[in-house]
């Protein structure tokens, strides 16, 4: 902290003169006010940020109606998103409803939003006198406007919301030093004569809502029964390509599609075996049996390892051409 | 303590698959194992083997494994396919404005793999363009300026460890035990890397107005348009913008290509796909700082500006959903701690529900506003217990209990619980969420 507090002086000294200039200075560009207005479109509560225009409730209902409330409710009542009116008066009961209504300090914040966020699907589709017009309707649902209400950059701050003085700052978490609300001790032995559960899932709620919560546990490591009742068997493997299938069984290592390695090339042997008959029966027992001399002494070893399947796929494509694509 | 004379905590193995085997010889095996998994000990059947008998020397030591950079980016093992992020069922409406938890459970160390990071978005994840994405940063500033991100490339960096909590992490358990397993208590939680530019440096590019700033707007390209007022003090402390996460650029849902990261913050704080900062002389009052994420007390009113996320910690192990499979014997007891104040200084875990504590070990490194992983060697006698840990950090502070935290917050406030949490363990061995 002392280190940042000494940089936060000297940052102050220097940031004092809008000469001071940085090494790295020449890196951005200027940003022009033509820019900035583009951009810039937050709003404070006291109207700094609100665009000119207009709205009424009347209009504002016509635009909420067909964008609106099909997720919040014909009255802005539906909790299944986010209720827009009701529940004044309810934030000091064990059944808090937090809606635009009841719990907003700022009708500034409501267009703020509206105007950036909605509607859900196709943010920033609304003009600016229709934020307004929704602004007043949504405001009109929730009782805090009168039906022949119109709202505008000046009057918009002056709404005075039900929640207005509902927030505190009195608290200790705005800073790391705020001093915190509860106070624990760390108690060491004897804490407490008798630890009763209070609280715990009812029967059955994992089950029901969550699955087989066993297959949320790695079951390698995991403390867990799963893999020894319910292995599941993992995704087949995706076939491999014959390009895949002659690097799984070695033979790129001697083999280049297009040039020769220790052996030949396979396109060299696509071309020497056109116009053999049964081609790749002849390949397929040079594989197996190894040998050398037909391209030079270096030897091949016996291939026996590679699957029938594997080979004849391999040697298929090899006297096709060869092609990688 | 001398572990040779402790009977080991078992934990089976998994089953050596034979993948070329057809379905049906596959199908068999696993009845085979079903049923002689509960007779032998060990789990010597489930690894393939009979003890005693020479070992099966494994297929993979005759053959070819894949060529290398088969992946070129590299996905974990399939075996690994249960460790993934989720969302809680029924906590939201849409997969756009919705959460997705890290599994905790499974999770060593500190960091948190990229791909596993937890996810809250307000408007889906867009994909932005680098090449066109620009910050702005303007206001009570000497010269407002524009940044791509070739810019903000080439500015003088840092690297910083620091955890990200999401203010509503432990939301759901204000009240009563809602949810099964550390996931879904704990999981908007993930620490990481931190790649990029201090906000100071920055601010300093732009000649802030020192005499009149006091807060910034950060402000998100998503659908959103994410906003929330950042106090000077922090932007100037340890705020950074942030491109890098463990080594590489940020993932989309991450905020790619640009986000702030404000240390010790309630996550919202740190906004994502950044395009706007605006210096200013008042805060904001924007929507994700009134209607939420503000704490509703039992009087009615709301804290607001709740940014700080005081110190907390849970075992991750074991914890809910696990089941102990061995009754007695050795288990380790790992969890994870962490402080927005500052660096964690010590850790206790209880396992008879608070009566009596114990100090806990703290794995290095120890890092300020990062998440610090502690061990406790536990042999369970196999009778019920409940295991809880308890986190005290460097300015003093001790995690408090559920019970401390309702006195004053009532259960209605959503956000900042960072209750000790308890796990109960049933003779049986299964693991639960219970409160106490």
């Amino acid at each position: 902290m002392c280190r940042s507090s000494a940089w936060l002086a000297a940052l102050l000294v220097f940031s004092s003169s809008s000469l001071a200039g940085t090494p790295w200075q020449s890196l951005g560009a200027p940003l022009t006010d033509r820019e900035i207005s583009s951009w810039d479109i937050d709003v404070r509560p006291d109207g700094q940020g609100l665009p000119p225009g207009k709205g009424s409730v009347e209009e504002g209902q016509a635009i909420y109606d067909a964008q609106c409330a099909s997720c919040h409710g014909t009255f802005g009542e539906s909790n299944d998103y986010i209720a827009l009116t009701g529940g004044i008066g309810t934030l000091t009961t064990s059944s808090p409803q937090r809606t635009v209504a009841s719990k907003l300090d700022y009708a500034t914040t409501l267009w703020d939003y509206i105007n950036r966020a909605m509607p859900f699907p196709h943010s920033k589709s609304l003009s600016v006198d229709e934020v307004y017009a929704v602004t007043a309707y949504v405001l009109n649902l929730g009782e805090i406007l009168p039906m022949d209400a119109t709202l505008d950059e000046k009057s918009l701050p002056l709404v005075e919301m039900p929640n207005r003085k509902g927030y505190t700052q009195a608290h200790g978490f705005m800073t790391a030093d705020g001093k915190p609300d509860v106070q624990a001790k760390a108690c060491m032995q004897d804490c407490a004569a008798e630890v009763t559960v209070t609280s715990e899932l009812p029967a059955g709620f994992t089950e029901e809502m969550y699955g087989d919560i066993r297959t949320h546990f790695r079951a390698l490591a995991g403390m867990t029964t799963l893999q020894a009742t319910a292995a599941k068997p993992l995704a087949e493997t995706v076939r491999k390509s014959p390009a895949e299938l002659a690097a799984t069984h070695g033979c790129l290592t001697c083999h280049g599609v297009d040039q020769a390695i220790v052996g030949p090339a396979f396109k060299a042997i696509a071309e020497r075996y056109a116009d053999t008959p049964d081609a790749e029966a002849l390949l397929a027992a040079k594989v197996r049996a190894g040998g050398s001399g037909v391209w030079g002494s270096a030897m091949m070893p016996a291939q026996t390892g590679i699957p029938a399947a594997d080979l004849a796929e391999v040697l298929a494509w090899l006297l096709a051409g060869a092609h990688t694509k | 303590m001398d572990k040779s004379k402790i009977p080991q905590g078992r934990l089976i193995s998994a089953p050596v698959l034979d993948r070329t085997a057809p379905p049906g010889a596959r199908r068999a095996f696993l009845r085979g194992l079903a049923g002689a998994s509960a007779a032998l000990a060990g789990g010597a059947a489930a690894a393939g083997f009979t003890p005693g008998e020479p070992l099966p020397v494994p297929d993979s030591m005759k053959r070819l494994g894949k060529p290398v950079a088969a992946q070129p980016y590299s996905q974990p093992s399939p075996h690994e396919a249960n460790v993934i992020r989720r969302q809680s069922p029924g906590l939201t409406r849409t997969n756009e404005s919705s959460i997705a938890f890290t599994p905790l459970q499974n999770l060593f160390g500190i960091i948190t793999p990229s791909g596993l990071h937890f996810e809250r978005d307000h408007a889906g994840v867009p994909d932005l363009d680098p090449h066109q994405h620009l910050l702005a940063l303007h206001g009570l500033v000497a010269r407002a300026k524009r940044y791509t991100m070739e810019d903000i490339l080439r500015m003088p960096s840092v690297s910083r460890v620091h955890f990200l909590e999401c203010g509503a992490n432990t939301g759901m358990e204000w009240g009563n035990a809602a949810v099964p397993t550390v996931q879904f208590t704990h999981g908007m939680l993930s620490c990481a890397e931190y790649t990029g530019v201090l906000l100071s440096t920055l601010l300093e590019d732009v000649g802030f107005d020192a005499k009149r700033a006091r807060f910034l707007l950060a402000e998100g390209a998503d659908g959103a348009a994410l906003t929330r007022t950042i106090p000077l003090a922090m932007a100037l402390d340890d705020a950074m913008i942030v491109y890098g996460q463990n080594g590489e650029m940020l993932r989309p849902e991450n905020g790619y290509p640009l986000r702030l990261f404000v240390p010790g913050v309630q996550g919202v704080s740190s906004v994502k796909w950044l395009r706007r900062i605006e210096v200013g002389d008042q805060p904001w009052h924007t929507r994700e700082e009134t209607l939420h994420y503000s704490d509703l007390l039992p009087d009615g009113k709301s804290r607001q500006f709740t940014w700080i996320q005081e110190a907390k910690s849970v075992i991750t192990s074991p914890s809910g959903g696990m089941t102990l499979l061995d009754k007695g014997g050795y288990y380790e007891i790992t969890g994870l701690a962490w402080s927005g104040r500052g660096s964690i200084k010590r850790v206790d875990v209880s396992v008879d529900g608070g009566r009596s504590w114990k100090t806990a070990t703290l794995q290095n490194p120890v890092m300020r506003k990062a998440l610090t992983r502690f061990r406790f060697d536990w042999v369970w006698d196999g009778s019920p217990a409940l295991l809880q840990s308890r986190c005290i950090d460097d300015t003093g502070y001790v995690q408090p209990s559920i019970k401390q935290l309702r006195e004053v917050r009532g259960t209605r406030s959503i956000y900042h619980n960072n209750a000790v949490q308890t796990w109960q363990v049933t003779a049986s061995g299964e693991v639960r969420n219970v409160q106490v």
